[in-house]
């Protein structure tokens, strides 16, 4: 058992003492140490405790040259400081819906590493300029890393959008951790499909709680771009480059990470961005548009499908592991235009016979599967390999889990995969 | 106005010296440090003020916010990576960074911390591309001896340093990030009462123990002093940032002696005196229709650029702004920095005026508007409306503060030995933990390793370089203390040069230009020791190394080479040389029949004109000797 990271021997000593976490204490080891005790990161070991000193600086004592411990003062609780602002009539109605993710991250003494916990609101207050373009109403959704995400979240967050479909907000913008926001995007863009506001994904690769985080000027650059352009949809807003001075806005079906840790990670591929939200402008892309359609929306994602990176050596046995586990698709990252080896004829032919839906994306990420040019390449579209054009494999993944779940029979699923539903074919 | 008593004020000094380290690396990359005036990569960013784990605000990073300016950061990719562009997580701490901050700690006694936690010391002026300088204390307590007494440790700091600033303008401020990140190790000492002579030895005690781990940096900029200076009943320890030499030391502890006293008698005449606090609404009021044709320069530009120029009352207060307690010591000047801080141009009080083209019927406008009573005082200040509110309320703040005495607050030495105003006093609430990096774990062997590496004495160290080069103890000294001991070493791996000939001309040759005001930061490491080398090589003469450090210290030459061209200073071939000196005999015969030997000294310096710093001294005088001997022979 564990309290604030204290276990063991740490956590033995301060009970015994009876020093809560955050007290005032005097502490005698080989010198004298004032401070505040602070919590333990839950990975430590437990026999060193957290103090933080009155010049800010945190150190580890050791237990054992620990001679005395007084207590000066019990924790000090903080007024929770509420952050409304008045509403101005004249602007703008928007609604942010947090997710969770680095957009929205302080200190967690769990870890020690930062995790979701600012509340919407709390964002909003630490953006002051955004009250200046609009009135922002927050949402909490829920707070998790996007990693932790499943389909189950997406479907929560197509919910709640549908639910604001018809709703006064100019547009609205979804907090989310940069992970997996890809997956999530295209997971709104085809459930959302039509859907008659735009939608800005907004996260941040250098966490909020750092004077150099891209929050800020990401969440400006969303909400500029939700009331300046009106264009409806599904968006990813995120640094154009490394500087604060240009915001690309992404296709929701045709970004992706392309970076760990760069502030300008996410790139359309196949294209330039939907627009550059740029200090004093918005500028549009010419090249490609959203398919128009009527909306109607459909959130429903079976997640039995996988994705399959092909690479020499790739053993064909686990595609019949993922056949008896009565999976229902398999999207293909094959090799160059869109190509397996030989040896995964066998396997595959034996998925189709059981019904699985199988497209081939390529692993080269940018560029079209065409299966036509080498005999490989026709072998693969003989056993019913369906080539998806230049879609990315993240993609393509999420489309298909989104078709099977929407599709009476596999004739159907095909059909609705081959079809343009939110740019993410744009050849 | 009277002299200053030093030793009766009660003056207390700490020093806080911050040393970079030469590990060949940065803190928390594997980039080099080095210099460089090439930045293929450009970017620019805003910082934002956030809050401390502890959910405060640090008062100079909201003042430090208040200039809000565009940073523009220049890197290179020899001296950076992503890390400094803050655009990627730091990598593992640079261990050997760590093994010398345990053996500084170890050689001063301090208590080191099994576990050291990296904390992140927000600052916002874009010194830091994070917005934050990463820092942790490693050790507290210790002591140094400093001629037989001991002089109290506070606390040992291993941290990051900040980026160079470039250029800093109304709009934007450049920094290279070529020094951002290079490990730097600060010690704070105990405040100690004592003169500033004597504070000046412990500095200097304090550096060649660090010297000695031969693990520092060396050079301007390497090493730099922060002196924390209060005086009995001042009320604030006020911390002057940024002294790079020892003689400059001296100059601004006596200086913020002087300065803080002052205030002192300020603040007590003060609070003799009646004064009303001062209200925005009621003493504040827009005067910029009155200036529109005055004469001044700096009213003219402010209102050119669409400023605005406010006047403020502040009454009983007449006098007070330009009364001096000492020369140079009054509140006028402090205001005066305080508003350049903000980026404005300065401003004009009622004891300094009619002048700066300010006349006698503006200021009698001026005085109608605020209702100026023969006691009360004015300020007048330009700057655009939005900044103008901000700094009016510090101004107040300022004048209310001048009744209580020092305000607490950082200030930056300046090459003179003054001081100025720099930020207020950064408190704990800048201190936020560094979630990318897992506490640093420091065990028992670490530290018995270190100890066992506790470097020799100064004393020692000397004793060694005067037995390995043949020095004697002056120069040894001079050259140990000297930012050029590793380059001394280096050069002198050749045996064919004296060490005796290179010591003296980096402690002399080049100080004697620096004296003569000449830019030794200027002469890069790499050029002196090609220098040398070239004089190893006889391609230059020992006598032509002035010649050329002085054109490349005065700007006049880029390199070696440069100043090599510029000065004429290859060496003369021998057959070449002969001639000239044949030539030389030959048309002074006459003087030569006349003084036989006698006539070397002239003849010496005639050759000197055309062959300084082309021919070995030495040489020349013997191969001269040998034909005017010769000469008379032949005779």
């Amino acid at each position: 058992m564990s309290q604030f990271g204290y276990r063991g021997k740490g956590l033995e000593f301060l009970t015994s003492n009876k020093i809560e976490i955050g007290s005032q204490v005097k502490i005698h080891a080989d010198s004298v140490y004032t401070g505040v005790i602070m919590p333990r990161y839950e990975h430590s070991d437990d026999h060193h405790i957290v103090l933080k000193l009155k010049s800010g600086y945190n150190i580890g004592l050791e237990l054992d040259k620990i001679k005395k411990i007084e207590l000066e003062s019990p924790p000090i609780v903080k007024k929770e400081i509420s952050y409304k602002s008045q509403p101005n009539p004249k602007l703008p109605k928007i609604l942010l819906l947090s997710t969770g993710g680095t957009i929205a991250s302080r200190i967690d003494y769990r870890t020690g590493a930062v995790t979701p916990a600012l509340t919407a609101a709390e964002l909003n207050a630490s953006v002051p300029e955004l009250a200046t373009i609009a009135n922002i109403d927050t949402e909490v959704l829920f707070s998790e890393y996007s990693e932790n995400l499943l389909p189950q979240h997406w479907v929560k967050i197509a919910e709640k959008l549908d639910s604001y479909a018809k709703s006064e907000y100019d547009g609205i913008i979804v907090a989310h951790g940069t992970d997996t926001m890809q997956y999530t995007a295209s997971a709104l863009a085809f459930s959302l499909a039509g859907f008659p506001k735009p939608v800005a994904l907004v996260g941040s690769q250098r966490s909020s709680d750092r004077p150099s985080s891209d929050a800020a000027l990401n969440l400006i650059a969303a909400t500029r771009f939700l009331i300046e352009v009106r264009s409806s949809g599904i968006f990813v807003v995120m640094h154009n480059n490394s500087s604060d001075d240009e915001i690309a806005c992404n296709w929701a079906t045709r970004v992706r990470k392309n970076h760990t840790s760069r502030r300008d990670a996410f790139k359309t591929i196949g294209g330039p961005p939907a627009y550059i939200i740029k200090l004093a402008s918005i500028e549009k892309d010419k090249q490609f548009d959203i398919p128009k359609r009527e909306y109607a929306p459909r959130i429903k994602f079976d997640s039995r499908v996988l994705l399959l990176k092909y690479y020499p050596g790739f053993d064909p046995k686990i595609v019949d592991y993922v056949v008896d586990s009565e999976y229902r698709g398999i999207v293909i990252e094959g090799t160059g235009l869109g190509h397996v080896g030989k040896t995964m004829y066998e396997v595959i032919e034996k998925a189709k016979k059981n019904g699985l839906f199988i497209g081939m994306t390529s692993q080269c990420i940018d560029g079209m599967v065409r299966m036509t040019v080498y005999d490989s390449g026709r072998d693969l579209l003989n056993l019913g390999v369906v080539p998806l054009g230049n879609m990315i494999p993240e993609t393509a993944l999420v489309k298909t889990m989104w078709a099977l779940a929407n599709s009476k029979d596999s004739s159907e699923v095909v059909k609705l995969m081959k079809e343009n539903i939110a740019l993410e074919f744009s050849d | 106005m009277s002299e200053i008593q030093i030793d009766k004020i009660g003056l207390l000094v700490g020093l806080e010296i911050h040393q970079q380290l030469a590990t060949g690396a940065k803190l928390f990359c594997r980039c080099k440090p080095i210099e460089s005036d090439e930045y293929p990569i450009k970017f620019s960013r805003k910082l934002r003020i956030t809050s401390s784990e502890l959910g405060e605000f640090d008062p100079s990073a909201i003042f430090e916010k208040s200039k809000e300016k565009t940073i523009l950061y220049c890197a290179n990719p020899e001296s950076s990576c992503l890390v400094e562009q803050d655009d990627e997580p730091p990598h593992d701490l640079d261990p050997n960074a760590k093994e010398t901050v345990l053996i500084m700690s170890s050689a001063l006694k301090s208590n080191i911390f099994n576990e050291i936690y990296v904390m992140r010391k927000l600052v916002i002026d874009g010194s830091n591309t994070s917005g934050f300088q990463r820092t942790m204390l490693v050790s507290m307590g210790g002591s140094l001896e400093v001629n037989g007494k001991k002089v109290g440790v506070q606390s040992i700091c291993l941290e990051e340093d900040a980026a160079k600033l470039l250029q800093d303008s109304k709009e934007t401020r450049e920094y290279s990030l070529d020094r951002l990140g290079v490990p730097l190790v600060e010690i704070a000492l105990d405040p100690v009462s004592g003169t500033p002579e004597e504070i000046k030895n412990i500095a200097l005690t304090l550096g060649r123990m660090l010297r000695a781990t031969k693990r520092v940096g060396r050079g301007i900029g390497s090493i730099r002093q922060d002196v924390n200076v209060s005086i009995e009943g001042g009320g604030a320890v006020i911390e002057v940032k940024g002294v790079q030499k020892l003689d400059q030391l001296e100059k601004v502890i006596e200086y913020e002696a002087k300065r803080q006293h002052g205030l002192k008698i300020i603040a007590e005449k003060l609070q003799t005196l009646n004064i009303e606090k001062i209200t925005k609404e009621k003493d504040v009021r827009d005067v910029s229709d009155i200036f529109k044709s005055c004469k001044s320069k700096i009213i003219q530009k402010s209102l050119s650029e669409g400023s605005s120029i406010k006047a403020m009352r502040i009454k009983g207060f007449s006098g007070m702004f330009g009364w001096e307690p000492y020369p140079g010591i009054r509140l006028g000047k402090q205001l005066g920095e305080l508003v350049r801080f903000f980026g404005l141009g300065g401003l004009f009080h009622s004891d300094e005026l009619p002048n700066y083209g300010i006349e006698e019927s503006e200021i009698h406008e001026v005085k109608n508007i605020l209702e100026i009573k023969s006691n009360d005082a004015f300020i007048i200040v330009a700057g655009n409306e939005k900044k103008l509110d901000i700094v009016i309320e510090s101004i107040i703040k300022r004048i209310e503060d001048a009744r209580k005495g020092i305000p607490a607050e950082t200030r930056a030495a300046t090459i003179t030995g003054e001081t100025v105003f720099l930020r207020p006093r950064p408190g704990s609430s800048r201190m936020y933990p560094e979630t990318d990096i897992p506490p640093i774990i420091v065990d028992n062997a670490e530290i018995d390793h270190a100890r066992n590496k506790i470097p020799r004495s100064w004393e020692e160290n000397l004793m060694a370089l005067q037995k390995q080069y043949e020095l004697n103890q002056q120069l040894s000294a001079q050259i140990f203390d000297s930012e050029y001991l590793d380059l001394f070493e280096t050069i002198c791996k050749d045996k064919r040069i004296s060490p005796n000939f290179v010591a003296s001309t980096l402690c002399g040759t080049i100080t004697n230009l620096e004296r003569r005001g000449m830019d030794s930061t200027l002469l890069r490491t790499g050029d002196i020791f090609e220098a040398f080398r070239l004089v190893t090589e006889g391609k230059i003469a020992k006598e032509s190394l002035e010649m050329i450090f002085e054109s490349i210290m005065s700007g006049k030459s880029k390199s070696i080479s440069d100043a090599i061209k510029s000065n004429a200073l290859n060496t003369v071939e021998d057959a070449e040389l002969h001639k000239i000196l044949d030539e030389l005999v030959k048309s002074n015969f006459g003087m030569i029949k006349d003084q036989g030997l006698r006539s070397m000294g002239p003849l010496m310096g005639l050759a000197m004109k055309t062959l300084r710093g082309k021919v070995d001294g030495q040489k020349l005088n013997q191969l001269l000797e040998d034909k005017i001997k010769i000469e008379i022979d032949e005779k």
